[in-house]
């Protein structure tokens, strides 16, 4: 039965929900404001909303300085590269739990998961020592191996629960028509699944880009992408907030207008399956 | 060509024996019919030929080869499922053309053939649609279709009806029989509604808990029931079965009289009761007849206009040359 929704109501849930989502908001809406202020402003007290001097001198500096197109790139590469990897590798995996479980694939799904509540910092030392056996420091490629089995757990799980909507049938009668396992996978699970891996590859490209730890510390100069473009301008030198805030915003505004676009995608593959 | 012999097959699913070891012959051309209640393993049996299961003992051979280790994609089975397991991303014509496809045939001669089930299948106007825009019996049309257009060597069903109103499966069980008096190809399928195994079936298999209770034409299963299952589960409305007084009398544990083997009269007759529930169809009359010193009414069919009613004094008078006389352990006795 529907429930009668008042008009008080209405005014009051969308009062509290643009309450949220501005207190949300408002860190990304105060950089990217700091990002036009001069650096005398940006640490004004009280802080400036209005009436300051907007400037794009910012932006220009952070440009001079570094070059922001091959760190924009870089991060291109680690997070695209490292998705799609990781769905290559997740999607037959998934297949199997979904699909062929066994005794232990509930296991199986719990332990990967507790990979990710692992301190990223406790296995620093042997994936650094690993990346210097292998000559992968600093290097896009192994950079992009690392943040796949990062988050490989998320996608293998968001993935499995797409799968486990998909009733077998239509996979047992795609083997009656005679598909092998790869057909199978390729025309039938894949293009009904569309949904859930689009999600799935927004929300890695999203964890990716933004991923901080292992993208400092494995990294220096020809690998470095956007993070570390951020975290130069966060130096000892003194404090420059108008230009950490030029550059914060330049590395977040890619991903800020890609996940616009696709957020209804996004919310969509989230509640996946939640609502039958 | 499809001869499908299934050799002391058996299928456990972990402890639990489903199919004990069972020998059944399916000759080429032939439509069997599984039927039997719930649980009794017959849709088991039928994903054990079709590959989608292995078995655990035993081998199937299709042809005379043996295919029990072949997967589902080589075996050369179409199979139609209950959900109709249609492909939901593609239109009716791709669905069609999706085992050819995997054949690995050219263009013009998957659209010749998707062309040719269409019209068979009347579904010529529907080819652009998607499945989750036709009705029920449309899209068991086209799982149908992408079943026929590769020339299978049999084709499997899986309760292929079930999700169909009354009347559509009227015309469906109709066609699928036309259908197999065309292409004369083997067909298994599978069905709990015995109505569905009587009009349909060359060979009815009864199968209780994995055995095989008995194998023979409708008529035999009908007319000679090996034993009380049988007898019990073929047959609409199913056959009375008494046992006590009137078993002994007929030298038998329990006797079986089918409802149309009865002659009801209002004044004479062999056994005297009352009539409980009448259900008048029209074309026949069933009376549940309470029997004095019984328990369980006795079903009685009659004519389609007979003026009797709830309460009324019936007299009951078996056909003696069709009753059917069971031994204590339930096994006909001839």
């Amino acid at each position: 039965m529907a429930r009668a929704v008042t008009t008080r109501r209405k005014i009051v849930t969308t009062v509290v929900a643009w309450a949220v989502g501005l207190l949300i908001f408002f860190p990304i809406y105060w950089t990217i404001l700091t990002s036009f202020k001069t650096e005398a402003q940006a640490v004004a007290n009280p802080p400036l909303f209005f009436g300051f001097d907007f400037t794009l001198e910012n932006y220009a500096i952070v440009q001079e300085r570094s070059d922001y197109m091959r760190y924009l790139w870089n991060s291109v590469i680690i997070a695209g590269g490292s998705t799609i990897l990781g769905i290559l590798i997740a999607v037959p995996a998934a297949w199997s739990m979904a699909f062929v479980p066994s005794k232990r694939t509930k296991d199986i799904l719990l332990w990967m998961l507790s990979t990710k509540m692992l301190p990223a910092v406790g296995v620093l030392y042997p994936i650094s020592l690993l990346f210097v056996q292998f000559d992968l420091l600093d290097t896009r490629g192994g950079l992009i191996v690392v943040l796949m089995l990062i988050n490989l757990p998320i996608i293998v799980w968001m993935l499995y629960t797409y799968f486990r909507e998909i009733p077998g049938e239509i996979l047992e009668a795609a083997r009656m028509d005679g598909a092998g396992l790869r057909a199978e996978i390729l025309y039938v699970l894949t293009p009904m699944a569309i949904p859930g891996i689009a999600s799935t590859i927004l929300l890695n490209v999203i964890l990716a880009w933004n991923e901080a730890f292992w993208t400092l510390n494995l990294t220096a100069v020809n690998a470095a992408p956007l993070t570390a473009f951020i975290a130069s301008y966060s130096s000892p030198e003194g404090l420059f907030y108008a230009k950490l805030s030029a550059a914060s915003t330049m590395a977040i505004a890619p991903i800020l207008v890609m996940g616009w676009f696709s957020q209804k995608q996004l919310v969509r593959g989230l509640t996946f399956g939640a609502v039958k | 060509m499809g001869r499908i012999t299934l050799d002391k097959v058996t299928k456990a699913f972990g402890e639990v024996e489903v199919i004990p070891p069972l020998d059944l012959t399916i000759e080429d051309g032939e439509f069997v019919v599984f039927v039997g209640p719930s649980g009794c393993g017959k849709s088991t049996l039928l994903r054990l030929i079709a590959g989608l299961e292995d078995v655990t003992g035993g081998q199937i051979r299709i042809d005379g080869k043996d295919a029990t280790a072949v997967p589902p994609a080589k075996r050369g089975l179409a199979m139609v499922f209950q959900s109709y397991a249609l492909y939901p991303h593609m239109s009716v014509r791709k669905n069609i053309a999706f085992p050819l496809r995997m054949a690995g045939l050219d263009k013009a001669e998957q659209d010749r053939r998707v062309k040719n089930a269409a019209d068979v299948l009347n579904l010529t106007d529907y080819l652009d649609r998607r499945p989750g825009q036709l009705s029920g019996g449309q899209r068991q049309r086209v799982a149908i279709g992408r079943a026929i257009v590769r020339e299978p060597a049999a084709f499997l069903f899986d309760e292929p009806l079930s999700n169909l109103d009354a009347a559509l499966r009227v015309g469906m069980r109709l066609e699928i029989s036309e259908l197999h008096e065309r292409l004369k190809t083997t067909m298994i399928y599978v069905t709990h509604d015995q109505v569905e195994a009587m009009t349909m079936a060359d060979k009815i298999v009864v199968l209780r808990a994995g055995h095989i209770e008995q194998v023979g034409s409708p008529l035999e299963l009908y007319r000679e029931p090996r034993n009380l299952f049988v007898a019990g589960f073929i047959g609409s409305p199913r056959m009375n079965l008494i046992d006590g007084e009137e078993a002994r009398k007929r030298d038998a544990a329990t006797i079986g009289v089918r409802p149309e083997h009865i002659t009801p009269s209002p004044d004479t007759g062999t056994w005297k009761g009352r009539v409980g529930v009448a259900e008048h169809l029209g074309s026949d009359t069933f009376f549940h007849v309470h029997i004095d010193g019984r328990s369980e009414p006795v079903t009685v069919r009659a004519g389609g206009e007979v003026a009797m009613h709830h309460g009324d004094t019936i007299y009951l008078t078996p056909d003696e040359e069709r009753i059917h006389r069971f031994d204590g352990k339930g096994l006909r006795i001839a």
